[in-house]
């Protein structure tokens, strides 16, 4: 720590963004010959090399079907893709292997506990909590549940500042609420909901929770096990990891008794025209054969992870996020959207006069990329009365100098529509 | 290419007044159009006086090309037939859509500023937009809304 850190609240925490940048091979490439200035990591972020080295050794030197051959390729697969999943069990810390099961990313995860949990057991006028703030990934497949099996859907508020209306949550249960579907983290307007108290309410109820840890993984550091939530969804490809490969966190005694989600390969122990029997947890929900490279890369994407410290990367994005924030309310006629006292790396605006779409195409000409839109949460847009937003999104590889080139841009899209 | 030839002064000045936005309380038809990539969201009203375009608006909110592109459709077709309305929607589209089709720039002429739109393949249907919710209007009345995605 140097002594000026203790004068300049500003002053970054000691954190060396660029070094960690330059692993990011991604990120050294010009973009309309400017300097990429990548601040989309709320859709996506970037692949470190040793997660892209990963994949490619993979397919160089292992290549072959896992949990099937007796060969040594075959072996050699095995042990890296059931070595990601006990990468992945202890950096969120389960208890056990049997509680990582490997999907194609947060949907998915979310899909297989509607369709596996909800439709064995809920019934209908069952009633599930959920928040205003959800992407559509934590809404529409419970809308599916509630056409099938005539579930009901309670939304919890959102205040103006983009938080979890005080005391909404608490009124929403009755005695038939069979389940709590929040995100961790909202994708939307960064908001850090309270999920430890709200998971101790909902048990209070005996009701079980579900997380949208999406945007949380990525960011802070989560503990399973000290959340004690029953179900934790998350993706892949915004940890730093592939695309097409996430993890579905839950509780073993839930995922013993819920059925298959997916018929297949590999997920059977014996099948007769009779019937079949399961294999164990946590193949029982892997069917077919998986996403090897992109759980390899993803357990590649983990010990990088690991190596740098999700307190410290933490600790840098609230940093940066404080940073960003004070430049951007700067900007003239420039309002932030989401403004929640507990904020991870999200900063979603809106000008005045000046469409979201265009602010993208505007600054995207700079080197910036930003996302603009709905960003899949359109009851949020629909709560603030405005059509889009336009969406700059932090990661550790971010420094002050992509906040300024922001707040640089910005000045351009204001001489555009001067 | 430059920023300023996808905002050029008379799209950032339609954009900042659109013309015809009102809704036309007598109107023949009205149809709604939605860009659900973007959020863009118009409505556009004709009135019809036999085979004449006696007046044509539209409302709604969007990005500024969106916005621009309809403003300009609407100061256009004011008082033309639905025949020249369905042959300028065929000669816009081709403006929008398809990188030879530049030839016919000067029977345009003030359309022909969106052009630049064609080098931003992600904003292309913002332009797009009115035109189809006018084509859907002429060719088939009372349909739902036109989607560009």
């Amino acid at each position: 720590m140097n002594a000026r850190h203790d004068r300049n609240p500003l002053l970054m925490p000691d954190f060396d963004a660029p070094r960690w940048r330059r692993d990011f091979p991604i990120l050294q490439q010009q973009i309309h010959g400017k300097p990429l200035v990548y601040l989309d990591n709320a859709a996506t972020s970037q692949k470190p090399q040793a997660v892209i080295d990963a994949v490619a050794d993979y397919y160089e030197k292992l290549n072959s079907n896992v949990h099937r051959g007796v060969h040594q390729l075959s072996e050699l697969a095995t042990v890296a893709y059931e070595g990601a999943r006990e990468k992945l069990r202890r950096f969120i810390n389960a208890a056990t292997l049997k509680e990582i099961i490997f999907v194609r990313g947060a949907t998915e995860a979310i899909n297989l506990v509607a369709q596996s949990y909800g439709r064995s057991r809920f019934q209908s006028g069952d009633e599930i909590i959920l928040s205003e703030m959800e992407h559509h990934s934590n809404i529409v497949p419970w809308q599916l549940l509630r056409e099938q099996m005539g579930a009901v859907l309670k939304i919890v508020p959102i205040t103006d500042a983009g938080e979890l209306e005080p005391g909404a949550y608490e009124k929403l249960f009755s005695s038939r609420t069979r389940l709590v579907a929040l995100a961790h983290i909202s994708n939307a307007l960064g908001s850090i909901n309270p999920v430890k108290k709200m998971i101790a309410h909902a048990h209070r109820h005996g009701v079980p929770v579900l997380l949208d840890g999406a945007q949380a993984v990525p960011h802070l550091p989560v503990d399973v096990r000290d959340l004690d939530c029953d179900f934790y969804a998350f993706s892949g490809h915004k940890m730093f990891g592939p695309t097409g490969i996430g993890v579905l966190y839950a509780k073993e005694a839930l995922l013993a008794e819920m059925p298959p989600y997916q018929g297949g390969g590999d997920m059977i122990r014996t099948v007769r025209f009779t019937g079949s029997t399961w294999n164990e947890l946590p193949h029982k929900f892997e069917a077919g054969t998986p996403d090897i490279a992109g759980t390899i890369g993803l357990g590649a994407a983990v010990d990088y992870l690991g190596s740098i410290g999700m307190l410290a990367i933490r600790n840098y994005e609230q940093a940066l996020l404080e940073y960003g924030t004070q430049r951007l309310q700067a900007v003239k006629n420039l309002k932030l959207v989401g403004t929640a006292r507990h904020k991870a790396g999200v900063l979603s605006f809106v000008m005045e006069g000046i469409h979201p779409h265009d602010i993208g195409t505007i600054v995207d000409r700079e080197g910036v990329a930003i996302r603009t839109g709905h960003h899949c949460a359109m009851p949020v847009m629909e709560h603030f009365r405005i059509p889009a937003t336009a969406r700059a999104s932090l990661a550790f590889y971010n420094t002050r100098d992509d906040i300024d080139a922001l707040v640089q841009a910005l000045e351009k899209v204001r001489e555009i529509f001067r | 290419m430059d920023l300023k030839e996808l905002y050029k002064d008379v799209i950032v000045d339609h954009n900042r007044s659109p013309r015809n936005f009102r809704k036309i309380p007598d109107a023949t038809r009205i149809q709604e159009g939605f860009n659900p990539l973007c959020g863009d969201k118009l409505t556009v009203y004709l009135k019809l006086d036999g085979e004449r375009i006696s007046d044509l608006s539209f409302e709604g909110s969007g990005c500024a090309i969106s916005v621009a592109s309809a403003s300009l459709m609407s100061e256009r077709l004011k008082g033309k037939t639905v025949m020249e309305a369905q042959q300028l929607f065929d000669k816009m589209h081709a403006l929008l859509t398809r990188e030879d089709a530049d030839s016919d720039l000067e029977s345009l002429g003030k359309l022909a500023v969106l052009s630049g739109v064609r080098e931003y393949p992600s904003r292309v249907k913002c332009a797009t937009l009115c035109w189809h919710t006018l084509k859907n209007i002429l060719e088939h009345p009372g349909n739902p809304p036109v989607s560009t995605e």
